[in-house]
């Protein structure tokens, strides 16, 4: 029976990311796939005739080019276009917009405070530092400060000289971001609470934590360390749909000789002598390798895959209270043709960007409230984007496809778990919202899709619905991401990696994790320099 | 301004209230952005909008300088605590250029505080300075005012600038004394007059409601052919500037509000303006613990200096050397036309910063399409290249 070198659990971006750079390095390597499709939560699905959605996530930033060049992203048919801008309106018919240009987004937030127009100068300033101190620590494992080993020392010694390169104020700043909430940390630059409202969305996003929760500015930080095309914070779609990524980097692994099955769900880990030797199927087939590499996040992996008698106690407590929290829900609509938002009439190019419904920080702490007594938001944020202003392909000539991001959704709500009238109900709450800000935009609606953290998890396999694998809270990151003592990329058990989002540094289809648990698998491997 | 035919409403690029006028003119259609404004690159040939400004005299749209009015009985104090010189012997009817810093002594900006009357000052900006003024103003009985949009700015610089304004009917503006301020009649309304500029040569700005600046950009070329009076765009100005030795930010220092980098930000002492920081100015401003400390301490570790560069090719960004060891760069650099001299300025470690000292610059230059290089020899010299008399007269 074949012996893989490396066996991957999950066909997500980051198993996918994991699997090329492992193939592209000379194993032997099997991603196996519990879907009839693989790219986990970066799928286009087409449900309505002629029309693709990016069904669960929708935008892509983060995805590190580092990545794109070495796996050859692009040659396998990747393409992501920055969207030149985004903008938040209000019930009033007002709106503010933000540009690539800055003089653009000044003068936008001049029309609400010539103060915070000014201010956002200097807050973006503030956002710059923290972000080229962070980047760089991206696509390297964290080092673990407990370790005298010449790796972490090395690590240490670069995370220090980030920090020194911080200067005081930089330093301090890095120290809010990472524990203020984001309300505290706006409410020191800016009195608009519309400007306010549109930049704290970043901080709640995927996020059970309100914008007046502490450690939520460093979500809005995570959401704007992106950059495209030299663009820092700027997000963009990729063509296709985020399906077109999956592909993309199915196709290099493809291409390196890594085998990929769909329908294939792992229903455990066989282990011998506190070593993975490989996977039992669903069925009972086995899949037998040398290293399993689990894409699938913390608490799936050791809780379902692993059997718990092979791990320590303190261990899996430490599972078990990972903080991974459903909180966002998803609607894809299929338009018959664009939408009218009053507020951008002004500024048509507008629409091309993103919408965001976010009137203040008091609108998304009331949203959070509902979220906490286990309903969805009532007036809930919302993230809309049309990517068929860029990408004509997904849809018909024509027609257009929505995607409405949709925060704070319970995975479970204080009468009962989820039920289909429920869900229906949830979709109407989001409707109507949108409604307000457009109206006669339900009379456009050919299908609508209603997604809640329920069905995030029974279909693509996020825990609770959670989309960054668990929160990205202070202490859950760096060297405590996801386990303290298990931040790199591997567990008690030997040959057991993870490199899902739920490991450094994080969700937002980066593929970082992706890339540093193949990196550090092939270090235990001997293999010394990727192909 | 919303008529304008390239320009349109919302977020996008504002036209100057010249607009219309500079757009008719502007023959070649070189246009660029200045704080969210179009403002007018060259008009036809920089070479002779230079040297209209040095023969006689040229206009120039200053009108997306930022300008805030600072009000109320507590605004000298306010201001005095604000900028390192001492605002307190700023008589009303007078201007003064000076930096003003943070708590750290690093510059945020420079800029030019007109004394309108006791109480009420307007400060000219080139970036952003509202969200800083108004924390400044902390604690003080004193309102902090964006006019930026309220005031069209036109810089008339040159030798014959008097004459300019004794033909257009305001001979008593021409007497303005040197930073003088005053406001005076014209075409039945009003318009201030500053004895300011940023040439280094002779010159008025001219401040005006936005709904007659048409009026006075017509009056104005009205008589131009009589006094070689051009209508000036940006890239005259910025050999005029350096010949002036006139620093600008965000190409000879950062300011320290939107520095990403701590190494970026300069002290005035590196910026070589010291001598506009009043250390026995009563009280304490932001920034003059600092100051004094770097000054306790020996003094700036780089300066801003003038470098006289043989040959002719100018010394953009280049890398200076002192034998093998690298001691600064360009931050600035042109030919001179007036001086037919290859001038630059730039930062040097402090030790390489006395007049006279010998330098290495390392020039790159266009070689049809390739990219030559040569090793030219820097003198480091004086940054005011060219302050001809007349400037003061």
């Amino acid at each position: 029976m074949k012996r893989y070198d490396a066996i991957v659990v999950g066909a997500g971006h980051n198993g996918l990311t994991a699997a090329a750079y492992l193939a592209r390095a000379g194993l032997s390597v099997m991603v196996l796939e519990r879907r009839d499709r693989i790219g986990g939560a970066a799928v286009s699905e087409e449900r309505h005739a002629g029309f693709l959605y990016s069904s669960c996530s929708y935008v892509c930033s983060l995805l590190r080019a580092e990545i794109m060049r070495d796996l050859e992203l692009s040659k396998h048919g990747l393409r992501i276009i920055p969207y030149e801008n985004s903008a938040t309106i209000a019930r009033n018919g007002d709106s503010i917009a933000f540009f690539h240009d800055p003089a653009k987004t000044r003068r936008s937030i001049a029309r609400h405070s010539r103060r915070d127009a000014d201010a956002y100068a200097e807050f973006n300033r503030d956002i710059y530092r923290q972000c080229r101190m962070i980047r760089p620590l991206l696509l390297e494992t964290p080092p673990d400060p407990t370790s005298v080993r010449l790796k972490d020392l090395k690590g240490l010694r670069k995370l220090q000289k980030a920090f020194a390169q911080l200067g005081e104020d930089g330093l301090a700043q890095a120290m809010q971001f990472w524990t203020m909430s984001c309300g505290d940390f706006l409410d020191r630059y800016f009195e608009s609470d519309l400007l306010k409202g549109s930049l704290a969305g970043n901080s709640i996003i995927g996020t059970a934590l309100g914008p007046y929760s502490p450690g939520s500015a460093y979500v809005l930080l995570h959401h704007v360390m992106g950059d495209l095309d030299g663009h820092v914070g700027a997000w963009g779609f990729a063509v296709g749909g985020m399906g077109a990524i999956s592909q993309a980097l199915a196709a290099a692994a493809q291409e390196h000789g890594a085998e990929i099955r769909t329908a294939a769900e792992v229903e455990q880990l066989i282990v011998r002598n506190g070593r993975v030797e490989g996977v039992a199927l669903v069925g009972g087939e086995e899949v037998l390798g040398t290293r399993v590499v689990s894409n699938l996040d913390v608490k799936r992996t050791y809780l379902k895959l692993a059997p718990r008698k092979e791990l320590p106690t303190d261990f899996l407590e430490a599972v078990e209270s990972f903080k991974i929290r459903g909180s966002s829900g998803k609607l894809n609509i299929a338009l018959d043709r664009l939408p009218e938002f009053p507020a951008l009439r002004d500024e048509p190019l507008l629409k091309r960007g993103g919408i965001l419904i976010s009137e203040s920080m008091e609108y998304l702490e009331r949203g959070y409230d509902d979220w906490k007594n286990g309903q969805w938001s009532r007036e809930p944020f919302l993230d809309i984007t049309v990517p068929t202003h860029y990408d004509p392909t997904m849809a018909p000539p024509g027609k257009h496809y929505m995607s409405v991001f949709v925060q704070y959704v319970p995975p479970t709500l204080a009468d009962g778990p989820w039920t289909p009238e429920k869900r229906d109900a949830f979709g109407k709450t989001v409707l109507d919202t949108i409604e307000l800000y457009s109206p006669g935009f339900r009379d456009l609606i050919l299908d609508c899709w209603v997604r809640t953290p329920w069905d995030l998890e029974n279909e693509v396999g996020l825990t609770e619905g959670n989309i960054f694998h668990g929160e990205l809270t202070l202490d859950q990151l760096l060297f405590n991401r996801p386990i303290p003592g298990y931040a790199q990329y591997r567990g008690p058990l030997g040959g057991l990696y993870m490199c899902g989002s739920s490991t450094h540094p994080g969700g937002g289809v980066m593929g970082a994790p992706g890339a540093n648990a193949a990196r550090e698998l092939l270090h235990d491997a001997g293999v010394r320099r990727a192909a | 301004m919303s008529d304008s035919p390239i320009i349109g409403g919302g977020a996008m690029l504002q036209p100057t209230p010249f607009h219309r006028r500079t757009a008719a003119l502007n023959l070649v259609n070189a246009w660029e952005r200045w704080q969210g404004h179009t403002t007018v690159t060259t008009f036809l040939s920089p070479e002779d909008e230079y040297f209209a400004t040095r023969t006689a005299a040229s206009l120039y749209d200053v009108s997306p300088m930022l300008k805030y009015r600072i009000a109320g009985p507590d605004a000298e104090a306010m201001l005095d605590r604000l900028m390192t010189r001492d605002v307190t012997k700023l008589k009303p009817g007078r201007a003064l250029y000076g930096p003003w810093c943070d708590g750290r002594g690093r510059v945020i900006e420079e800029g030019t505080l007109f004394r309108e009357s006791a109480a009420s000052f307007r400060l000219n900006a080139a970036e952003p300075q509202l969200f800083w003024l108004e924390d400044c103003a902390y604690g003080f009985d004193v309102t902090v005012e964006e006019v930026t949009d309220a005031i069209a700015g036109l810089a008339l610089q040159g030798p014959l600038a008097k004459r300019v304004l004794e033909d257009i009917g305001l001979g008593e503006a021409a007497r303005l004394p040197f930073f003088g301020l005053g406001r005076f009649g014209f075409e039945g309304g009003e318009i201030e007059i500053s004895r300011t500029g940023f040439t280094g040569d002779l010159g008025f700005e001219l401040w005006i409601a936005p709904e007659r600046a048409e009026t006075l950009w017509d009056r104005l070329m009205a008589v131009a052919d009589r006094h070689y009076l051009r209508p000036m765009g940006s890239q005259a100005l910025n050999t005029l500037r350096i010949e002036a030795g006139h620093i600008l930010i965000n190409v000879e220092y950062v300011g320290a509000n939107h520095a990403l980098r701590e190494s970026q930000m300069r002290t005035p002492d590196d910026l070589g303006l010291g001598w506009a920081v009043d250390p026995k100015k009563p009280g304490y401003f932001n920034g003059r613990r600092a100051i004094e400390a770097e000054r306790a301490a020996g003094g700036p570790r780089r300066r801003l200096v003038g470098l006289d560069i043989e040959g002719r090719k100018p010394a953009h960004a280049a890398y200076l050397y002192a034998g093998r060891r690298e001691v600064g760069q360009v931050t600035s650099a042109c030919w001179s036309p007036v001086l037919k001299r290859n001038i630059a300025l730039a930062t040097v470690e402090a030790g390489y910063a006395e007049p006279g000292r010998k330098l290495k610059a390392d020039v790159y230059y266009v070689k049809e399409v390739t990219q030559g290089r040569v090793e030219a020899a820097a003198t480091v010299v004086e940054p005011r290249f060219y302050q001809p008399a007349h400037r003061r007269g």
